[in-house]
């Protein structure tokens, strides 16, 4: 059984081998039969990858012990969403996962770029098949995961418990969605190099991918996020954690590369930048999966101990990024630039928030990597932590933020900054008046916080106020003005539904950050603490038996004002014996936006026990942002131009009363 | 056991999925802990947060319910009791631990380049952009050639 998927998974490998030459030699000799192997060999190979994953995964299922892979991180007492999902929570497994979607992306090229040009096409699928080859050898001769065992054991190891959550069944297949779906976005970036050809028409081809891809790892980021804070036990809900920062850099590379995409597809500027940063997004999902799967970000001398894994990963990294900017280098000259415009215009907008975000994402790069350099030339250990990026990500982003909603509302090629600012005026009052409530109701210390308060208005207001002036606002009645709204194209929609999430999440951040209430303190039952107006008495203690699990609980009841139960939190510390290990499993209450969150320590000497509980304003706010940019992205996805497979021929008729929409 | 499955399991230690670097429930500031005086416990809770737990993985002390945060907190408690200054009390802990335990790196001739990359790249980047700017306009005409109108028109129609 399981030396069907080790099979299948070697055939998998041989197809990549044909997809990445066959395919590319008819492009160069115009061989339209060669070219048209890319496709089947494309979508073969995928069915192969996901024929080892699904053997791995019932491996995983029946608790097959002799494959060394599933003893090592499964236990048959496990629940079985866990025994499924756990089938990717180790390092051969995600690999394979990794694979997985990289192949499942190239099959989408395969089946939905029936229109593009045949040659693109073929070159594109190849790309993708030298990727697929890399990391398929990769799997076979480093991290095979259908290693068998002799004798097979009776039990397993089981999975490390943190892992053991919902999150690990929706957090790594959604990340690694938006980390490979910039593979597209690269090949399609290489191929163009490959041809020396490139227009705005590789940008609507590009988009759709970069769409996709993007949403994806939002949604992927945002939902380890969240994981991190509920099961963590401290409420936090972004560390700057090297490992955090690999997948954080893409998705900054990739908002800038989508932004940069919508010049290149409308006014044919920007296109050797564009290209550059598909090569570069791509690049650094590329550098994450090195730096987490090496095991390089522990320590340098970890890595040195086992390097097998780590030289063939870093090899892989040279050979693709070292390979694609020298092409980059040899090629970019022949390419033309495009179209010019004025610094005030909407192009002009979306260089500075390019500038922005790369910067950013060098910053976030630099710190990452600067403690291994450091450790490297000198010798010594620093650390690069939260305090370091609040300090220089931050200021950063205030601009840019600041610029947002001027960018939707500037015309193209030449815009008017003064007309655009009016429009703004409303944005800008309510983004004012929010100032003037926090200091004055909130908080009268709370300067920075207050305007961060404002900005959030500000980005949320501002991406209203560009639905408004597109649908005719204030120019036609109404009526017409509603039929407009509705009329507009869904990449307008999709814009505004990002940057008001963007606001949402810059929202969210500040209010925790800056009004965040903590309380520390040791209970015995009966007793009560009391947290920003919210009253929570210790109940009592329970264990409770879990299927792989001992847990002990702690019930806090909730009062209201005249002292009467008006909820219940549960927070409880579990060990799983197999492991022996702890973890927290926080009580958290949504009231509102806000959620007040319990976490439990350890029984003092004297019978009481040490709580610690948060009041967490708003706090709901940084994932539902993110969740909006994620629908924006979907959004956006599904307007009629830029549907996954490119452009039609075939004519499109324009939206009644949407010129001012269309520019 | 199988020896080679044993020598495999060593490797695990890093997982794609961050939450792998912590092993266990934080708990950081015990209730003794805290100072009496709100504005001392306020500098010492902010200077935590700037202290790496040396046992942990990227984890201040603040947050680290690790013994070794414990001793340092208190530490960090004892020296501000003391009357020492923010930057005596994070020279103290620097003696005594290296600056490993610093997580925001002193400005210094090894760090300049950690600290100089966002201004570095945010004036190189908007010189580049301003001279490209000002290049175009010299070089390229203000408006397209009917044929590449043409092409545009054809591109924006499909």
């Amino acid at each position: 059984m399981v030396e069907v998927g080790h099979f299948a998974l070697v055939l998998a490998f041989a197809l990549a081998l044909v997809q990445s030459t066959v395919p590319l030699v008819g492009a160069k000799t115009g061989d339209e039969r060669m070219m048209a192997v890319a496709g089947p060999v494309t979508v073969a190979g995928f069915a192969m990858v996901a024929l080892a994953f699904a053997v791995l995964t019932i491996s995983y299922a029946r608790s097959d012990f002799s494959v060394a892979n599933v003893w090592e991180n499964s236990h048959s007492l496990k629940p079985m969403l866990y025994k499924i999902t756990g089938t990717w929570g180790n390092h051969e497994g995600s690999m394979l996962l990794w694979v997985l979607i990289l192949t499942l992306f190239g099959s989408l090229v395969a089946i939905f770029g029936a229109n593009l040009p045949a040659s693109l096409r073929a070159t594109v699928l190849a790309v993708q098949g030298w990727i697929g080859t890399a990391f398929l050898l990769f799997i076979l001769v480093t991290s095979n995961p259908f290693v068998r065992l002799s004798p097979a054991p009776i039990e397993g190891q089981d999975l490390n418990p943190v892992l053991q959550d919902i999150g690990l069944a929706i957090h790594p297949p959604l990340l690694y969605l938006g980390y490979v779906g910039f593979s597209v976005c690269f090949s399609f970036a290489v191929a163009a190099l490959i041809d020396g050809r490139i227009d705005a028409s590789w940008a609507r081809w590009v988009r759709p991918w970069t769409l996709a891809a993007w949403a994806f790892l939002t949604g992927g980021i945002a939902m380890g996020s969240y994981w991190a804070y509920y099961e963590l036990g401290w409420g936090g809900f972004w560390f700057w954690d090297p490992v955090e920062n690999a997948s954080f850099m893409p998705w900054l590379a990739g908002t800038a590369l989508l932004h940069s995409a919508i010049v290149m597809e409308k006014r044919s500027a920007l296109k050797i930048w564009t290209l550059l940063l598909a090569i570069l997004t791509f690049s650094l999902s590329l550098l994450g999966t090195f730096l987490v799967r090496s095991g390089v970000l522990t320590s340098v001398h970890a890595f040195a101990t086992d390097p097998s894994r780590g030289i063939f990963i870093l090899c892989i990294l040279m050979v693709f990024i070292g390979g694609s900017l020298a092409l980059f280098a040899l090629r970019s000259s022949t390419l033309t630039p495009g179209g010019i415009f004025h610094p005030i215009s909407r192009e002009g907008a979306l260089v500075l928030n390019n500038l922005f975000l790369t910067t950013a994402t060098a910053t976030v790069l630099v710190g990452t990597l600067y403690p291994l350099a450091v450790e490297a030339l000198w010798g010594e250990k620093i650390s690069v932590g939260e305090p370091f990026f609040n300090l220089t990500f931050g200021p950063l982003m205030v601009p840019l933020l600041v610029l947002v909603p001027f960018g939707p509302l500037l015309a193209w090629k030449r815009g008017d900054a003064t007309a655009a600012a009016q429009r703004l005026m409303t944005a800008f009052a309510g983004a004012f008046l929010a100032v003037l409530v926090t200091l004055l109701f909130v908080d009268k210390t709370a300067v920075l916080a207050a305007l961060g308060v404002g900005l959030s208005v500000w980005l949320v207001l501002g991406a209203l106020t560009d639905l408004a002036f597109k649908a005719g606002f204030g120019s036609v009645p109404f009526s017409t003005m509603l039929r407009r709204l509705r009329g507009l194209p869904r990449s307008i929609y999709g814009t505004a539904l990002a940057h008001l999430g963007l606001g949402l999440t810059t929202l969210g951040i500040v209010g925790v950050m800056a009004f965040q209430t903590e309380n520390i303190l040791a209970m015995k039952p009966g007793q009560t603490a009391e947290i920003s107006g919210h009253v929570l008495r210790f109940e009592g203690m329970q264990p409770v038996q879990g299927p792989n699990y001992t847990e002990t609980r702690a019930r806090f009841a909730l009062l209201g004002a005249g002292g009467q139960v008006s909820g219940e939190i549960v927070s409880s510390k579990r060990f799983y014996p197999v492991r022996q290990m702890p973890t927290t499993e926080a009580g958290i209450r949504t009231m509102g936006l806000s959620q007040l969150y319990v976490s439990i320590g350890d029984e003092t000497s004297d019978g009481s026990l040490v709580v610690r509980i948060w009041w967490k304003p708003l706090v709901t706010l940084i994932w539902g942002g993110a969740l909006a940019m994620m629908l924006g992205g979907a959004v956006s996805l599904f307007d009629r131009r830029l549907r996954v497979g490119a452009p039609s021929k075939r004519q499109r008729p324009m939206p009644k009363g949407a010129e001012t929409a269309t520019p | 056991m199988n020896g080679y499955a044993m020598k495999r399991n060593g490797a695990f230690a890093c997982l794609l999925l961050f939450l792998m670097a912590w092993t266990g429930p934080a708990f950081a500031v015990l209730p003794g802990e805290a100072l009496p005086d709100p504005a001392l416990e306020a500098r010492a809770r902010a200077l935590s947060a700037e202290l790496r737990c040396m046992v942990c993985q990227n984890q201040s002390i603040d947050l680290s319910d690790a013994e070794l945060a414990h001793d340092l907190r208190l530490i960090v408690r004892e020296r501000l009791k003391a009357g020492d200054t923010d930057e005596q009390v994070l020279d103290y802990v620097v003696s005594r631990y290296g600056e490993f335990v610093l997580l925001k790196p002193r400005l210094n001739v090894r760090n300049a380049l950690l600290w100089g990359t966002p201004v570095l790249i945010l004036l190189a980047g908007g010189l580049f952009v301003v001279l490209m700017a000002g290049k175009r306009r010299k070089t390229r005409p203000e408006t397209l050639t009917s044929t590449e109108s043409a092409a545009l028109d054809e591109i924006l129609r499909r």
